[in-house]
Formats: C-alpha cells, structure tokens, sequence
C-alpha cells in the first residue's frame, strides 16, 4: 500500500524545481547564518557592563559588528549568492506539455 | 496645534498630486484590461500583469512590509530603549533576501501554471477546499481592515502633529488620496507609488541620519551623551534587561524577519515579477534598501534621545526631531517617507482584502462565471474605504481587539500552508486547516494568558504547534489527489 503510493508520487517533476529547491535553501542558510552573525557578535561583546565595552568609529563594538558590519557583510552575500549561485530561467508554464494533455 | 503651517504642507500636497498622478497613469493599463473579460481584468488589477521589474520589485516589497511601526513606533521605541531598540530592529535585515529567495522561482512558475492572482487562489488550487479558502479570506478581510484603520489613526495623527491639520481633515486627506490611486490604478498604481515612497523613504532617512550625526558632534558624542543618560542605553540589554531579554529579542528573528514569509501582502509580491532577471535585482536592491531604512531610522530614534531629550509620546519623536533639525520647507519633503511607509503598506493591504472579496469568495465561491469584474472590484474598494474611514474616525472596540492579533493572526493563517503546500507533497487540506486553527487559536490563547512563553514572543510557540499540527494531521490522513501533485509539481 505504502509502497503504491509512493511510486504514485513519483512523477516526473518539472525540471526547473530542482535549481528552485537548491536556490530556497540559499536564502533559508543566508537567513540562519545572519541571525548566528547577529547573535554572536551583539550578545558576545555585549554581555558586560557598559563601563567595560570598547568603540569601533563611535559605536560600542558590539553594536557596530553585529548590526552595521553584519548589515554590510550579508548584503554582499546576498549579491554573491543571486549572482554566482541563481540562474535564469523561463518562468512561463511550458503551453506544449499542457496542449498535449488537453488533447 | 490649531494653526496649519503652510510651508511643510506645500511639498506635501506637491508630493500628494504626484501619487494621484502614478494612479492616472496606472488607470490606462487597468482600462485597457478592461476590454477583456474575467480573470485577465483582475490579472492586472491584483497584480499588474505579472510585469514588475527588479527594482519595482524590490520597492514596493520593502515598503510594503516596513510600515508605520518601523518609521513611527520603532524610532519612538529606540528613543526610550536606546541601541538595544536598533539592534532589535536589525532582525527585518533578512527580509530583503529571504522572502524572495523562499517562495522564490517556485511560487512564480506555480502561480503562471495555476494563474493565481492572490494567495487565496494558490491555496485553493492547492488544498481544493472551500473551507480553507473561507478561512483565509475572512482572516485577510477583518485583519486587515483593523490593521488599515490603525495605520489611517497613525498617519492623520502624524499630519495633525507636524503639519497642524485638525485630525478629521488630515484623516480625509490621508484616506482619499490612498482610496483613489488604489480603486483606479490597482496593483501596478500600488507597485509604482510604493517604488516613489521608498525612494523618497530611503533619501529622506540617508539625508536625516547624516544630519543628526553632524548636529550632534559626530557618533563618539552621541554615544556618550547616551551612556551619560543612562549606561543600559548603549547596551543590547537596553535601559531594562527584563524587557528586552535576549531570549525576546532574538525571537523578533521569526515575528519580524523570516515569518514575513506568511504576510499575504508580501507573498503576493512573489508572483508578480517578470522574469528571474527582476528576482535576483530585487534582492540585490531590496537588502541594501533594507539595511539603509532600518539602521538609519533607529538610529535616528536612539541619537534623538541626546539631540531632543524630553520628548514625551513614542509617536512623536520622528516627527519632532524632523521638524527641528531642518528647514520647514525640507521637513515637508522628509516629512513624506514616514507617510509614505503608511501608505505603501495600507494600500498592499487595501488591494489585498478588495481582492479577498471580489476573487476569493465572489468568483471562487459564488459565482465563477461572472463577467464584470471590474465594477465589483471598483465598488468594494470604495466600500471597504468607507469602513476603514468609519473606523478610524471613532475606532469601535471590537477594531481595537482585532488589531492586537492582525500580524500574528496572519503569520500564523498563512505561513504554514504556504509554505508546506510549495515544498511538501504530502501536505493536505486536513492538515492546512488544522494548522490555520490551531494556530490562531492557540496565537490568541497565549496572547491572553501567557503572552512570553519561555521569554519569546507570543507567536513562536503557535507557529511551532501549528506546523507540528499540520504535519501530523498531513501524514494521518490520505494525501493529495494526484491531480494536484501533477499540477503543482509535474513539468
């Protein structure tokens, strides 16, 4: 029974989605990567009393490496990632494989 | 107040002319989709024609999701909690990528293949049930309309304190203008006026913050000047750590930042671009847009606390250091970007809900073969109008309740089944509606009787009992038929 069904699910899948999937766990590892960034650096130097914090151009280091230079880091690394690892691709639904169908 | 000021309202009235304009303009393009009949009308209504560039993209996105609370109430909180407000303000930097990367090409090619025009019609297609479908129109119709109300009240109070307007004025000045460029121009009118606020938005922070870090002596003084106020001030504990605790605020990361998701006013924008060319610029544009609206407001807030101390309501920390380090005349012009964050995201939700109604339950449910699309669009927009004017002008108390759950009400209606139903088979229309009410349910509950569960934010425990709701109902009950798994996922 199981086994059926799986074999049900397994058609053939559009070939774009795999570059679609691949392109989504980018975004989610870019997303995880910038909250550790985020956290690390504003908790880590954050974590004493204000009296003892060093200065970055005028900002507490924690702030200035958490917020100002991880806003820039991970800028960048979304312009990296689109650029180097999405690629173009039609987006329109294939009218060819639908017609087929409808006849 | 009493007396208006003439020479802030002057750039604001030109400013006001131009945004009538760009729904002139977008009327053309809605007439001509006029002439066929049906579903290409609201093709071009909801979503422009599928055509948004990528910096249109990025813009009217960015705007859209950064509404009043980040212009108004977030500087206004980081002038009480200081730095600490800034660095919670920074969990919306992933927005930018992540929503687009997230549903990404993906939900473009599904949308095309299915010809959803709102994310009610994706969840239909997908889940096939009508009871899905009722949920998440309701949901989006009274959310939003408690949501858009609240938003008019912030925007008629910000012109009344600024400019001197009596409130019933302002109100009417406020409503009419985003009523008529959104019923006449529809979503390309919205597109194209969220692309001129957020420009105005992003050249108007960029010129504020610069000017106060000048007229403050440089960051090294402000900073002191805070940490002379009070040490917790420069602190990411802030001025009280029992508030701002790290557990509550790193979990703004899922309410404000990857949650977004869930937004139906920000998911739309996912189906509406041109081509993958326009995704990977509204990235690029939209996550520098992002990073330069967010630090350069909270910081303006923060440093406001040493440029003008002693100011009392939240509301009106932005407005008033505006006023005071510029020219009446350059205030007006700044003045714009926090309106037009207002705008940007009341009128996505306006559009929204009018499409809930005409699309969702009108066409989807009543009555599919219906020809005159546009008068119904028309006609509930100036209805819903009226409403949201009523509202706002006298806020009964049932709006005032719905507000307090309209975005967490929503996130937690919309993440799941959108998500799940883009990249996972198995999920269901049991499943989806079991997650839609858990959810909710649980959202208000919590909101009541526990509203920090483990320290975090209300939302992340609902967001994470419905998905497991989801998944469970899902994997116990028979999957989806195999017409929609060839539909959604076949070539």
């Amino acid at each position: 029974m199981s086994n059926q069904k799986n074999t049900e699910l397994e058609l053939k899948e559009d070939p774009r989605y795999k570059q679609c999937n691949r392109e989504a766990l980018w975004g989610l590892a870019l997303g995880v990567a910038n909250l550790v960034w985020w956290f690390a650096w504003g908790y880590g130097l954050g974590n004493k009393p204000p009296e003892e914090y060093t200065y970055i151009l005028g900002f507490p280091s924690w702030f200035f490496m958490s917020c100002i230079a991880g806003a820039i880091l991970f800028s960048l690394l979304a312009i990296a990632v689109v650029t180097f690892f999405f690629k173009d691709m039609p987006l329109e639904a294939d009218e060819k494989y639908r017609e087929q169908k409808e006849n | 107040m009493g007396q208006a000021k003439v020479d802030v309202l002057i750039p604001l009235i030109l400013y006001f002319l131009f945004v009538y304009f760009l729904g002139f303009y977008s009327l053309k393009f809605v007439s001509r989709a006029r002439q066929t009949k049906g579903k290409n009308f609201l093709v071009e209504y909801l979503i422009g024609g599928r055509s948004l560039g990528g910096f249109v993209l990025a813009m009217t996105l960015v705007a859209t999701y950064l509404s009043a609370g980040s212009f108004i109430g977030g500087p206004g909180a980081a002038y009480t909690y200081g730095l600490a407000w800034v660095y919670l303000a920074m969990t919306q930097m992933p927005t930018g990528y992540f929503t687009l990367a997230v549903l990404g090409k993906k939900f473009a090619i599904i949308a095309r293949k299915i010809n959803a025009v709102t994310m009610t019609d994706f969840l239909k297609e997908r889940y096939e049930n009508k009871l899905v479908i009722i949920l998440c129109s309701l949901s989006i119709v009274f959310f939003f309309t408690a949501s858009m109300a609240a938003q008019w009240i912030g925007a008629a109070r910000l012109l009344e304190g600024s400019v001197g307007l009596s409130y019933t004025t302002a109100l009417t000045f406020f409503g009419v203008t985003v009523l008529v460029y959104t019923t006449i121009g529809g979503y390309r009118a919205v597109a194209l006026t969220d692309t001129l606020q957020g420009v105005v938005m992003t050249v108007g922070t960029a010129a504020v913050i610069i000017a106060a870090i000048i007229v403050g002596g440089g960051v090294s003084n402000l900073v002191n000047g805070l940490y002379a106020i009070h040490p917790g001030l420069i602190s990411p504990y802030g001025v009280d750590p029992q508030f701002t605790s790290a557990a509550w605020v790193t979990s703004y990361w899922i309410l404000v930042g990857f949650a977004i998701v869930g937004l139906p006013q920000v998911a739309v924008r996912a189906m509406s671009y041109r081509d993958s060319k326009s995704l990977k610029e509204a990235i690029i544009y939209g996550t520098i847009v992002s990073m330069v609206l967010l630090l350069g407001m909270h910081l303006l807030g923060a440093f406001g606390r040493v440029l003008i101390p002693g100011i009392e309501a939240g509301d009106l920390v932005v407005p008033t250091i505006i006023t005071s380090l510029f020219p009446n005349w350059a205030a007006g012009i700044i003045l714009a970007g926090p309106l037009a964050a207002v705008m940007s995201t009341v009128d996505s939700q306006l559009l929204l809900a009018v499409g809930a109604i005409v699309n969702d339950i009108y066409v989807n449910l009543i009555n599919p073969r219906i020809k005159k699309t546009a008068s119904l669009a028309f006609a509930a927009s100036v209805f819903l109008g009226i409403i949201i004017f009523i509202v706002a002008y006298n806020p009964p108390p049932l709006m005032v309740w719905l507000n307090l759950y309209a975005h967490g009400g929503t996130i937690a209606t919309f993440l799941w089944p959108i998500i799940l139903g883009l990249y996972w088979k198995k999920a269901n229309a049991q499943g989806a509606l079991a997650s839609i009410i858990t959810g909710i349910g649980s959202y208000m509950l919590f909101h009541n009787f526990w509203p920090r569960p483990l320290g975090m934010h209300t939302i992340v425990l609902p967001l994470i009992i419905s998905l497991a709701t989801f998944v469970i109902v899902s994997l116990f009950t028979p999957g989806p038929s195999k017409k929609i798994i060839e539909r959604f996922w076949g070539p």
